[in-house]
């Protein structure tokens, strides 16, 4: 990589870097497409990287939300992702994130239809996603009610995010997050 | 003007605390700036009184439209940060409150205010409180999520900031003008020796609080924008005051302490990753997981962690006993006790010999024989009597330490029976593993989450089932009763064994043949290997849900184990006693022998002493050794049927079943051999016991440990293997969440069950007077004694006898049974409150919910009542929809510098407020009606919170109201 020197003004650096592993994250940015990402960055160009490419990482192509992923997280609502966003993806999927910040994310993610609640159709494209479709419709249904059941605390018939931060911060898988060696 | 209205609204907390809290503040800052800024502070005074009095009729009219504006802003934050809305209600509630304080304190004090207005407004006091009014509104909400409310505020202050000078006011500008100026004056001014200490330390908690936002700045739902402006803000200001703060050294600290954060907290992660790293056979077990459920991972995660308290044994028996004297001690063949006696030397290399840990193997580090009594050895003077005691006590102690926290652990983790209340939620939401990256594993974890899916489904549907219960408990009791008869046999059997083998023992072994030297152990292992089937086949006659029936099955089993080991036990103290019964014997013919030696030499006693080969010296039994080897032999012998039983029981039927199913006239995999299941419970039980026999033989033995070791390591790949290659699923996969604690129990009766005769023949036998390191000593633990007297100063020996000492002993136990009687009744009296909390707890939300509805018939009703109140109020909505919309597009100016998620709401917003828009040009109250009635009864569009609608109703009429 000796050649390929990457150019960002200091200011832009400093403030990246207090947030994440900056440098690796742009050499894995621009990896996605070399002829689209420049590498001066000092004037901040507009540019984004199609969906397609994204989903196509190793980190989300094989998880069943990596579309949803890149739609809460790009500016666009495409998938489409500037580097910014790239970033922002980056910094909430990695362990350091605190709880808070996860939950309110995962929320945005189960949120299918963006009308920030989640309601049974998001649970059910949810569990449909997670079960590639292998529980049968009555299922699925029970399933749902059953949550609905547990998490809707004002009884609307539908999650908001507060049912849904009530409900997740108790959970023990959710802040056991492990690396599996890949 | 407006300005100065707003921050001065801003600072009203401020204002009522120096003016009631702390007065003393107040007048000194206001001395140090009358010397300072006497000039100004005329002029401004001057104009500002002239003000003052002019104003006081406008201000009312003012104060709304402002108060609008405020309620503008709130909304448009409201709408930016959308994951706040309740506190941002809260907000805004406090908000209305401060204003109405504000008046009031106006209208009270508007002389003493008029007077203090002057300074009160003085600019540069404005300028150098900038970082006091951060701080000041951290302290009216302390602890209400800082950082989120600071910046809210200056967003709030420079928007009707810039409002202001929008509007034209020409004395706005000025004044802005005049901020800029103070702000640079400020600047000049931060000079550590021209500040007070009370501003002093205004400064420090503003820049703990710029601290504070940058270390949360990360965990803010913001995209990275507003995140870089942030940060570049409070870092600049840190810059500026950090370095005043700790005059002159302040900033090279700040600096050094930043980054020995950022390596520090660099090393915490890579440490993390490492350890994560360094799990062993996590991906084996996740990979056994997702194919068999979670209760056959809870076995393997149950091996592994054996595995590693074993690891710590073997460490502890290895480095500190077996080691040192391998190293340090007298070589073999030095010492009788270290050479193979003459007898046994033509076939002590012989592999039968040695599979039976006899020969040279006997006479080796791996015995407690071998060993010497000499207090120190080696150049290190270690003392290895003393540290072979030590460590045997040692294992014990470690092991009791590591199940009990395991246990407390466990019981933390399961937060006490509130696991099972968001069950399908949590399923629903976490259970996708987002670091999967590879698609064998997602696979595998697809088909995990479907598995645990059904599991639940199962397990929802299994509560609600109701069958004929008579039956179920005839069969119960029959079920019980047949595994009794089982028990009873079984050890009777083995009681028959055990007196058979006396009785051969007696005669000598060597009359028999191989079946009979061996029949207590075959008959044991036999006995473990068919019993357990036996309680399987039983236990299906219970009825009982699987993970009840697992427990069941696991005590049953439990209780047959521990019956075979104590009778092996009872077996083994009579042998002692036979061995020590020879050691006597042993030793009468000793003194003989030696008598007898020295008659020889008696003749010329200036001859150097006769040499006798260490291996022609008679010696005892040494009945340690033998028991160490009775145990070495057991777990030999256990490890061997475990692996042929997996070998033959699940392999070849799996290959069996699997190849003779094309030639069969019944299908085989479907039918009545079929593939084996994965036996949790008795290989859990299997573990557990074999445990117990490693800790109760690990003193005679000391190489127990590493043996287990190996066969633990062997038997996860093994097992593994078997697992995936010939086991099927169970039939119905369940959960294993409370089972883990139920096997730390039964692990720890175990250990406790095992130390005990360790304990008994420790503390009662007196060694054997010619092999182990305490061989001498009347009795073992005399070693400590011995090491008291010798090597430590008199006066601890002395404070360890009177501490020894019944009188003091007895109160300290009876003290000790009063601290767990106290501990466990307070514990018992914390647990009933927990429940009762729970209990009141889930009444709440069941009201709430409750409330919410009535709420919520509650806004229809009004929706109705709207419908027939007179036309009168279509003025006001006219005039909302206009209202609406400007908040709307206020919040989508706003958004700008926001992305995403603020576009997205207005978006969201837009329907809402262009069906309010709409209204007025349908105008009839009728379509109105219908409007309502559909929003109240055939549900809300999506997206539409339904609460919200009457609240804005309500707010908005209170707008109007004033």
């Amino acid at each position: 990589m000796g050649n390929k020197q990457t150019i960002f003004s200091a200011q832009q650096l400093d403030a990246y870097q207090s947030y994440v592993p900056f440098q690796r994250l742009f050499s894995r940015y621009r990896d996605l497409a070399p002829q689209l990402v420049p590498l001066d960055y000092t004037h901040q160009p507009d540019v984004k990287l199609p969906y397609e490419l994204i989903g196509s990482m190793p980190e989300l192509k094989d998880n069943p939300f990596r579309q949803r992923i890149a739609e809460v997280f790009s500016e666009d609502g495409e998938g489409n992702m500037t580097l910014d966003d790239f970033l922002d993806m980056f910094s909430v999927l990695s362990e350091m994130a605190p709880r808070d910040l996860k939950a309110y994310y995962a929320f945005k993610i189960y949120d299918f239809n963006n009308d920030d609640f989640i309601c049974k159709l998001d649970l059910v494209k949810t569990l449909n996603k997670l079960t590639r479709n292998e529980l049968t419709e009555d299922e699925v249904r029970m399933v749902c009610e059953k949550v609905m059941d547990e998490a809707d605390m004002d009884n609307d018939g539908r999650l908001s995010l507060e049912d849904f931060q009530h409900v997740i911060v108790r959970a023990p898988e959710f802040l056991r997050y492990r690396h599996t060696p890949q | 003007m407006d300005c100065e209205y707003n921050t001065s609204v801003l600072k009203t907390g401020e204002g009522c605390d120096t003016r009631n809290g702390k007065p003393t503040s107040g007048r000194k800052r206001r001395r140090r700036r009358e010397s300072k800024k006497e000039r100004k502070k005329d002029e401004g005074r001057g104009s500002r009184n002239a003000q003052h009095a002019v104003d006081s009729g406008e201000r009312t009219e003012k104060e709304r439209q402002r108060k609008r504006r405020k309620d503008r802003e709130e909304k448009a934050e409201h709408v930016q940060s959308l994951d706040k809305s309740k506190v941002n209600s809260r907000d805004f509630a406090a908000k209305n409150k401060k204003n109405l304080k504000n008046e009031k304190t106006r209208s009270k004090g508007r002389s003493k205010r008029e007077l203090e207005e002057g300074e009160a407004k003085q600019p540069q006091r404005k300028g150098c409180a900038k970082a006091e009014e951060n701080e000041q509104d951290t302290c009216e909400r302390a602890g209400k999520r800082k950082g989120k409310k600071k910046k809210h505020r200056k967003k709030v202050e420079t928007s009707s900031e810039q409002e202001s000078s929008e509007d034209g006011d020409k004395e706005g500008e000025g004044e802005d003008e005049e901020v800029e100026e103070e702000e640079e004056e400020v600047e000049k001014e931060v000079r550590p020796e021209t500040l007070t200490p009370e501003e002093l330390e205004k400064l420090k908690e503003a820049v703990d609080d710029k601290k504070k936002l940058i270390q949360a700045l990360r965990g803010k739902p913001w995209p990275m924008k507003k995140k870089h402006s942030t940060l570049r803000e409070s870092q600049e200001f840190l810059e500026k005051y950090e370095g005043a703060l700790g005059k002159g050294k302040g900033r090279k600290l700040y600096a050094y302490k930043v980054m020995m954060n950022k390596k520090w907290m660099k090393f915490k992660r890579d440490f993390e990753n490492f350890t994560t790293a360094c799990i062993p056979w996590e991906m084996k077990i996740k990979e056994i997981e997702s194919h068999f459920g979670s209760s056959v991972a809870s076995y393997f995660i149950f091996l592994r962690w054996m595995y590693g308290i074993n690891m710590i044994l073997f460490g502890l028996t290895f480095g500190l006993v077996m080691v040192p004297e391998a190293l340090m001690g007298r070589p073999y063949g030095s010492m009788p006790r270290k050479t193979v006696p003459r007898a046994e030397e033509t076939n002590a290399m012989d592999f039968a010999v040695l599979w039976d840990f006899g020969g040279y193997a006997q006479y080796s580090v791996l015995f407690y024989g071998y060993y010497n009594s000499q207090r120190a050895i080696g150049w290190l003077k270690f003392r290895m009597p003393l540290s072979y005691f030590l460590v045997g006590v040692g294992t014990v102690a470690y092991s009791y330490m590591v199940v009990i926290r395991k246990m407390a652990r466990n019981a933390n983790e399961t937060g006490g029976g509130d696991e099972n209340s968001f069950n399908f939620s949590w399923k629903t939401f976490t259970s996708w593993d987002y670091l999967i990256g590879n698609p064998e594993t997602a696979d595998n974890k697809f088909a995990s989450i479907t598995t645990s899916f059904k599991e639940a489904i199962l397990e929802e549907q299994e509560s609600r089932k109701d069958d004929n219960i008579h039956l179920t408990r005839f069969l119960r009791v029959l079920a019980n009763f047949l595994v009794l008869c089982c028990l009873a046999g079984s050890g009777y059997l083995i009681y028959f064994v055990v007196r058979r083998s006396q009785k051969f023992a007696l005669e000598g072994f060597e009359n028999h043949t191989w079946w009979e030297r061996n029949e207590v152990n075959m008959v044991m292992s036999l006995l473990g290997m068919f019993c357990p089937m036996l309680f399987d086949v039983i236990s299906a006659l219970e009825n009982y849900h699987p993970r009840v029936a697992l427990q069941w099955q696991l005590g049953r089993i439990f209780a047959l184990f521990l019956g075979n080991l104590y009778t092996f036990i009872i077996a083994l103290m009579d042998e002692i006693n036979l061995k020590r019964k020879e050691e006597d014997v042993v030793q009468f013919n000793m003194t003989m022998w030696e008598a007898s030696l020295h008659n020889n030499t008696a003749d010329n006693s200036t001859a150097p002493p006769l040499f006798t080969h260490p291996a022609d010296v008679p010696r005892g039994p040494c009945w340690e050794t033998m028991v160490g080897q009775e145990f070495v032999r057991l777990i030999i012998s256990d490890t061997m049927t475990t692996y042929i039983t997996l070998l033959i029981g699940d392999f070849l039927r799996a290959v069996l079943v699997r190849f003779l199913n094309y030639c069969w006239c019944w299908d085989l995999e479907a039918g009545f051999p079929s593939y084996s299941e994965f036996d949790v419970s008795g290989n859990v039980l299997g573990l557990i016991f074999n445990q117990g026999m490693i800790w109760m033989g690990a003193f005679y033995a000391p190489c127990l440990p590493a043996l287990n070791v190996l066969r633990l390591h062997v038997s996860m790949y093994l097992q593994c293997w078997a697992v995936m290659c010939c086991n099927v699923p169970q039939e119905r996969v369940f959960k294993a969440s409370g089972s883990n604690n139920f096997y730390m129990a039964m692990l720890l009766v175990i250990l406790f069950l095992s130390t005990l005769p360790a304990i008994y023949t420790i503390v009662t036998i007196p060694p054997s007077f010619d092999c182990g390191p305490f061989s001498g000593k009347a009795r073992m633990f005399d070693v400590i004694q011995e090491t008291l007297e010798s090597d430590f100063p008199a006066w601890i020996s002395k404070v360890f006898s009177y501490a020894a000492n019944p009188g003091l002993v007895l109160p300290f136990m009876l003290l000790m049974v009063l601290a767990i009687y106290y501990l466990q009744s307070t514990s018992k009296s914390y647990k009933e409150a927990n429940v009762e909390l729970k209990k009141k707890l889930q009444m709440q939300n069941e009201e709430n919910k409750k409330k919410n509805k009535r709420a919520a018939l509650k806004a229809a009703m009004e929706l109705e009542e709207a419908r027939k109140a007179p036309s009168s109020r279509t003025a006001e909505q006219h005039y909302n929809p206009s209202h609406q919309h400007r908040r709307h597009d206020m919040a989508d100016s706003r958004a700008g510098s926001f992305s995403s998620d603020q576009g997205k709401n207005g978006d969201d917003q837009a329907p809402f407020t262009d069906c309010r828009r709409s209204k007025p040009v349908k105008a009839s109250a009728s379509s109105r009606g219908r409007h309502a009635n559909q929003g109240a009864t055939a549900g809300y569009p999506a997206g539409h919170p339904r609460q919200s609608e009457p609240s804005r109703l309500q707010r908005v009429a209170s707008t109007q109201r004033r």
